[in-house]
């Protein structure tokens, strides 16, 4: 494996199945992709595309035994796959940081939210008197209000954007090189999202911090992503910057998703429509997935699975028709 | 709650299909100091109108009392003070008859269909319910259930399904349905489509577009996404914290934001296009204040910047800004001398 030291994270072939009864269901299927240092990587899709399985196999968070791991995770040129349980504690935090939808999950409820950010940095053992001037430094550095006072609040005192702020000082306590953020801003207001939004940019500005964002919120991906994945039913689409997806979409689901969205007044016209539904996939499914709503669809597309295209450095799509 | 004299009873048909004037709600909260009771200013003073046939949509962050507004205008709270005429008629002050009436004239969506419907009832029964409720004939009722099935263009099929058998935006589709079935003339959609995937949310405004159309349907939209607002309402409303800060034309309201707050809130809100990121954006510190402990005078006062002396002390009124665009901000107040807005 070549490693480019401009890339931190690898993914190369990446699928996974989930044991069902009679079989394994296919949820990502042949993925590979790569996040630059420093770069703000999105992947986007709607419910079930497998955008927080490829996640969750990063960080190695899925169930035991029920799954089907293949392909490469490479991070800094370093196959995680190879890596022991224990190896991978090391990794998790310290390397890797995440922070999810709902951070009331991730904080436990009866300690302090500052020991909870604490507690991250003691495991970098660190002397306690400066441990908790870094916690108070932290959340300064999250514009939360009166932090000396936030340090000491229970997670059930602070609101939905405090506690999202607490766990990216967590997360940003220890320094990781990529943050992964599984829909981070999904249960905020516009405003506060837009006050987390700026924190995540101003982190890859400071501190050269990769940034690997799952969301299926196209306004989000417009606004910080700088490369971005769709993903359809547990494949790769397209990938390219974020120019190439908004502006010359050429997969015909990312054309169709962006005549979906509400960008101007209904009086210019009704909203494209995708009809039908994402199909059940099991692992021994053939063809393209996109088949069934696809229109332009042939029958090739049915049993064979679409090469991949490229369209310049970064900018790939998987179709047979285009 | 009867008093027939004054029943505000005018000829249906004509002026706006919902007029809402003077609209309190406070909620009491007990156990304060000595067992004082505190007061949640939860909508304070809302006034506002919908045309026949318009759209209203309803902004503002979590607390600001959208939701209030809403359940209050479906009477699911009895309002503190204030009137709400619907087709011509005061609810406040309505008739047993004419309460039973005005539920089946304004109907309601909620965002997340899965817990509006009953687990343990086909789609059907929970169609048809309703109408039983309002003495329809249960023949008739299963037949309207086919005809309102074809409207949302489902098929029959699912009215034999149970709610854990149908997809988030076919359970949507069910509760439009539902909503659809005593034929009302007000349709209020609290978040309709936040939980529901881009393909599916396009589906889902489409269709109401399209019934609105056919029907003369009045909607009011609950909904915390722009991009949805500026494509699918005729005016909009936007709330912070109780008050009506500012409403007008969606083109005016989105495009040409007057109100400090309007101004962060279209500034938050992401665009659906990257050549516009960058672009210098007017981001509110801070969080929605609580609404217990609500400043004296303009709510909005500790998160604007734009704010003077008199704002920490008076309550700004309504202005005038443009034909049908009001603003509660003393920035527009201009000089003149007892106009009350």
């Amino acid at each position: 494996m070549t490693h480019n030291s401009r890339e931190l994270l690898k993914l190369d072939g990446l699928s996974v199945e989930y044991r069902i009864r009679g079989g394994y269901l296919s949820a990502v299927k042949n993925v590979s992709m790569d996040i630059g240092r420093g770069e703000i990587f999105a992947i986007v899709g709607e419910s079930g595309c497998g955008k927080s399985t490829i996640a969750h196999s990063i960080m190695r968070l899925l169930p035991d035994k029920n799954e089907r791991i293949s392909g490469g995770i490479y991070f800094e040129g370093e196959n995680l796959g190879a890596y022991s349980d224990n190896q991978m504690t090391a990794v998790r935090g310290k390397r890797i940081g995440m922070i999810f939808q709902n951070p009331l999950d991730s904080l436990n409820p009866v300690y302090r939210s500052g020991t909870q950010v604490a507690e991250a940095i003691f495991l970098d053992k660190k002397d306690r008197a400066i441990v908790w001037k870094e916690v108070i430094d932290l959340y300064r550095e999250m514009k939360m209000p009166d932090p000396d006072q936030r340090v000491r609040s229970f997670p059930h005192e602070l609101s939905g954007g405090m506690r999202q702020r607490v766990m990216i000082a967590m997360m940003l306590a220890r320094n990781p090189k990529l943050l992964i953020a599984d829909e981070p801003t999904t249960a905020l207001d516009v405003t506060v999202e837009a006050q987390i939004l700026e924190i995540m940019s101003r982190l890859r500005a400071d501190f050269n911090t990769s940034i690997l964002l799952i969301t299926h919120n196209f306004g989000i991906v417009a606004e910080i992503a700088d490369r971005v994945a769709v993903m359809y039913a547990g494949e790769l689409a397209e990938q390219g910057s974020v120019f190439d997806i908004f502006q010359s979409p050429s997969h015909p689901y990312t054309e169709l998703l962006m005549k979906a969205l509400p960008h101007q007044s209904k009086r210019a016209g009704r909203l494209q429509t995708i009809e039908g539904s994402v199909p059940r996939i099991t692992s021994t499914s053939p063809g393209c997935r996109f088949y069934n709503r696809c229109p332009i669809a042939s029958g090739h597309c049915e049993n064979h699975d679409p090469p991949v295209r490229r369209l310049g450095d970064s900018h790939s799509y998987a179709c047979h028709n285009r | 709650m009867m008093g027939a004299e004054d029943m505000g009873v005018c000829e249906t048909g004509t002026g706006p299909m919902i007029e809402v004037s003077g609209l309190k709600k406070y909620f009491s909260l007990y156990g304060g100091f000595w067992g004082a009771v505190r007061k949640v200013r939860a909508v304070d003073g809302v006034s506002l109108a919908i045309d026949r046939g318009g759209t209203v949509g309803l902004v503002g962050e979590s607390g600001s009392g959208k939701t209030t507004l809403a359940r209050t205008i479906l009477k699911l709270t009895k309002p503190t003070e204030g009137a709400i005429r619907i087709d011509g008629v005061d609810i406040t002050k309505a008739t047993a008859a004419q309460e039973t009436k005005m539920r089946s004239e304004v109907a309601v969506v909620f965002q997340d269909p899965a817990s509006n419907l009953n687990p343990r009832q086909t789609v059907e029964s929970s169609i048809i319910r309703p109408m039983i409720i309002h003495g329809v004939k249960k023949s008739d009722a299963r037949a309207k259930a086919r005809e309102v099935m074809s409207m949302i263009k489902m098929d029959e099929h699912y009215l034999r399904s149970y709610p854990h058998q149908l997809s988030g935006g076919q359970l949507q589709r069910i509760a439009i349905a539902r909503a659809l079935v005593l034929a009302p003339k007000v349709i209020i959609l609290d978040e309709p489509t936040s939980a529901l995937d881009i393909s599916v949310q396009a589906q889902v405004l489409n269709m109401l577009l399209d019934l609105q159309e056919s029907m003369g349907l009045t909607y009011m939209i609950i909904t915390h996404d722009l991009n949805v607002i500026r494509y699918f309402s005729d005016t909009v409303a936007v709330m912070y914290l109780g008050k009506l800060v500012e409403y007008g034309l969606t083109e005016d309201v989105v495009g040409n934001p007057r109100h400090p707050y309007t101004r962060g809130l279209m500034g938050a809100s992401p665009i659906l296009d990257p050549t516009h990121r960058g672009r210098v954006k007017d981001l509110m510190p801070g969080e929605p204040g609580s609404l217990i402990n609500l400043p004296k005078g303009c709510r909005f006062f500790p998160r604007c910047d734009k704010a003077s002396a008199r704002c920490e002390s008076l309550e700004p009124h309504d202005v005038a800004v443009g034909p049908s665009h009001t603003v509660g901000c003393f920035l527009y107040d201009g000089k003149k001398a007892g106009d009350k807005g």
